[in-house]
């Protein structure tokens, strides 16, 4: 870890010295922003001191918003338009949604998501979501006096590739530049591990409000590789206060509910839980508006009672990881326990008797997973010390499959992956002259695509007209760092690759991002246009930066006339930089792009040759002449 | 040496790629190692700073030196790998048909699989994924010798197919056993 850093938080620090950057948990319950200052992860408390952000978005009639435990506390007065766990709904549709009945919002069924309808109109999942980015992102740069160089943001490691979307549209949304979106285990097993020292196996059981992640992870030598992920991201804190509701309703012998008292019944139940943690019995009172009186215990051992099914439900997700990951219990070093709702004793009993061994609950299991994202947000601004180097391999929690004839999955990327990773396939057309194809891409582990979670209609668009079966088009599934998916396209007969247009049926478009802009109250507090412009002359900054550096330290590996090109369209680039013509700013920088490429090229064959050169010859040597003779020998 | 390292084609090779020579038996701890040193170099977290070229290229290599990484640490694939490396792909010829015994033998373990599935007998797939496993090690220490040996690759691609069976067998326990848990 960092020992010193010398600018202190608000002094402006040389562009090279300290980069303001955090790391975020958008919880389903509560969020979290915090940063590395002085070499140590903390978390930003809002003016109160609070360090949680109620993760509750309350939209009034005049299109303002209220965020947080202000808008938490009129949640019960106001509940259709107070949204709370909306992180259930990112990337969901409306059948999706579990016991939505007593959920009181108005949900809406729209394309690729669900909407939810308010007092000030229509609302995406993703733009109640950016409401609670924004609200940290204010509080990280009030705090830090600054604007950030950007975050990473924490996801569960199960969400699928259109809740990742969703998040990192959220993101956008917000304002803030997504350095990377990191999983919640993974997160915290940073924190663990690097205030540790751990090395070996770690299984990291982290039960949030809304989701449900297991880990399992080797620590090595600063590697942090995860070797299984498994989890359910519908399966949470919530659906033990669910639990409790309807034990309520049933106990207390209720009538139908208002939106008003079933959101008040449903604090009630969180309240008891929370309570249990600590206590034997949980008092429940409550005085519904029908003037229905509630008053009720709740014992330990009833809690345990209907919530059981809930708890091995996590154990058969770590069993099977466990499985995946080819270990047996006695492999695991220790087991580190993440999230509120693991403060349970229930879950604290299971998970102890499935690995034998006392889980570690040292660390805050609110705040572990924020302070290992702000660990490697601060790594990834490059605010790195000699000694802080680790790297994180991560996997893609679910497989990858792609419907074939018959309602068939056929797989592609199988779950647990090592991401990034690719795989190419090739299609052909079924019809004389077709020029476009649609692609439906899955995720899921079943055979039958029903069985699966519908990902995506890629359409390709552009293929030459060609008689049935003559075409042949290589799609590529790439899936980045991020765990999203991207599918490109080439159609490969005759030599001509032409270019085929890949559209995605979710995600926002840049176009979309911009009229939600446009249209939110945001605007006129937070100048979102002056803010873009700022954000593309930065990144031109770090551009022109960044390619000067690498002609300083590689230069020899330019021809004359590349060197030429090169410093003509930085000059170009800098001439227009600090303009006020945003569009201007970015055709410089791609062009300025188009010049590097290759040269990003050789100098990532140069830094590969040159991790080469630890190696000694001789073993080279050995592997070529090897080669040699077994390709003789097989002749 | 007659050639210094930046005269070798990284891309092309996976064996080279990590330093190792192209035999079955391997040294996994130094492929562990060296994938690790690669990746720490070429990894997108090196390069969230950078420019959207040097980002493609960090992308492009990571996921090479993944699939690369992968393919020799199962030694199935492995296997595989080597002989379509030696021209003698497991795919290529016309002799694919199994022997009729060696198909019967599978028919008997597909079989054994969906009845102790049907019976619920969690320990009996257990004992099952055991000895498949064990069968499939055997065949492991088989293509050691026939690859690394004898160079017969005829027979060491017998043995990889007869392998896949095997594999995708102990595919259908484990899925089997996942299910019995749901």
């Amino acid at each position: 870890m960092a020992l010193l850093q010398i600018a202190e938080p608000g002094e402006s620090a040389a562009p090279h010295q300290h980069k303001l950057a955090v790391g975020i948990d958008l919880g389903t319950t509560n969020s979290l922003v915090a940063t590395v200052r002085s070499g140590l992860a903390v978390v930003l408390s809002d003016e109160l001191g609070r360090p949680l952000l109620p993760s509750v978005v309350r939209y009034h009639p005049d299109g303002t918003v209220s965020v947080g435990y202000e808008a938490q506390a009129e949640q019960t007065r106001d509940p259709r338009n107070t949204i709370v766990s909306v992180k259930r709904f990112m990337g969901r549709s409306l059948q999706d949604i579990a016991h939505r009945q007593s959920i009181p919002h108005e949900f809406q069924e729209a394309p690729g998501m669900v909407r939810l309808g308010t007092v000030a109109g229509v609302k995406s999942p993703v733009e109640v979501s950016a409401e609670i980015l924004r609200a940290l992102r204010l509080r990280a740069e009030q705090s830090l006096g600054g604007e950030l160089v950007g975050a990473v943001i924490t996801v569960p490691a199960y969400f699928d590739d259109a809740q990742r979307q969703a998040t990192k549209d959220a993101a956008r949304l917000a304002g803030i530049s997504v350095l990377r979106l990191l999983n919640e285990p993974t997160a915290a097993a940073i924190a663990y591990g690097l205030d540790n020292a751990a090395e070996g196996v770690y299984a990291v059981y982290d039960l949030g409000g809304g989701t449900f992640d297991i880990s399992i992870l080797r620590l090595s030598h600063g590697v942090f590789e995860v070797l299984a992920a498994g989890g359910d991201s519908a399966l949470g804190g919530d659906d033990f206060d669910q639990r409790i509701f309807c034990w309520i309703l049933e106990a207390a012998r209720l009538n139908p509910l208002s939106a008003e008292d079933a959101r008040l019944l449903l604090t009630c139940a969180r309240e008891a839980r929370e309570y249990l943690s600590g206590h034997g019995v949980a008092p429940i009172d409550a005085r519904l508006s029908s003037g229905e009186l509630v008053d009720l215990e709740l014992t330990t051992e009833v809690f345990t009672e209907i919530t059981r099914t809930l708890v091995d439900k996590t154990i058969r997700s770590v069993r099977k990881a466990m499985r995946d990951a080819g270990l047996a219990i006695a492999d695991v070093k220790g087991v580190v326990m993440v999230g509120g709702a693991t403060r349970m004793p229930q879950i604290q009993r299971a998970v102890g008797e499935f690995f034998q061994r006392e889980p570690l609950n040292n660390l805050d299991p609110d705040k572990v997973v924020a302070l290992g994202a702000a660990t490697q947000a601060n790594l990834l601004a490059g605010n790195r010390d000699a000694g802080d180097d680790w790297l994180l391999l991560d996997v893609i929690p679910l497989s990858l499959g792609i419907e074939t004839m018959g309602g068939l999955v056929e797989k592609l990327i199988p779950r647990n992956s090592t991401i990034p990773v690719a795989r190419a396939q090739e299609f052909t057309t079924f019809r004389d002259g077709q020029t476009a194809m649609t692609l439906h891409v899955v995720q899921g582990e079943r055979e039958l695509v029903t069985d699966c979670r519908s990902l995506s209609r890629f359409e390709l668009r552009g293929i030459p007209p060609m008689v049935a079966g003559a075409a042949r088009i290589r799609v590529t599934f790439q899936v980045d760092a991020d765990g999203l998916l991207a599918v490109t396209a080439r159609e490969q007969t005759s030599g001509v690759e032409a270019c085929i247009v890949v559209k995605p049926s979710y995600g926002l478009s840049d176009d979309e991002i911009a009229t939600m802009l446009k249209d939110s109250q945001v605007h006129s507090r937070d100048d979102a246009l002056r803010r873009a412009l700022k954000e593309t002359q930065v990144e031109a900054q770090r551009l022109i930066e960044a390619v000067q550096s690498a002609v300083k330290s590689d230069g020899d590996l330019l021809a004359d006339d590349q060197r030429q090109a090169l410093e003509t369209a930085v000059a170009r680039l800098q001439a227009v930089a600090l303009g006020e013509d945003r569009r201007q700013i970015t055709r410089a920088m791609n062009e300025l792009e188009a010049e590097t490429r290759d040269f990003a090229a050789r100098r990532m064959d140069k830094t590969i040759r040159r991790a080469m050169a630890g190696k000694r010859i001789e073993d080279i040597a050995i592997a070529r002449t090897a080669a040699a003779g077994e390709t003789e020998g097989a002749a | 040496m007659a050639f210094a390292p930046d005269e070798i084609d990284f891309g092309s090779d996976h064996f080279t790629l990590f330093g190792l020579a192209p035999f079955f038996r391997i040294d996994s701890l130094a492929l562990d190692k060296r994938f690790r040193e690669l990746l720490t170099r070429v990894h997108p977290d090196r390069f969230t700073q950078a420019g959207e070229s040097e980002r493609r290229v960090s992308l492009q290599w990571s996921t090479r030196i993944n699939e690369a990484y992968q393919t020799l640490k199962n030694p199935l694939t492995r296997a595989r790998y080597l002989l379509d490396r030696a021209g003698r792909g497991v795919d290529q010829g016309n002799n694919t048909a199994m022997p009729p015994e060696f198909l019967m033998e599978q028919m008997e373990w597909r079989e054994a699989v969906a009845e102790a599935r049907t019976a619920r007998e969690t320990a009996e797939l257990e004992q099952l994924h055991h000895r498949v496993k064990q069968r499939m090690n055997k065949g492991y220490d088989q293509l050691a010798e026939l690859i690394d040996d004898k160079r017969d690759y005829a027979a060491a691609a017998d043995r990889v197919r007869r392998l896949m069976f095997l594999e995708k067998l102990l595919y259908e326990i484990d899925d089997g056993m996942a299910a019995l848990e749901e």
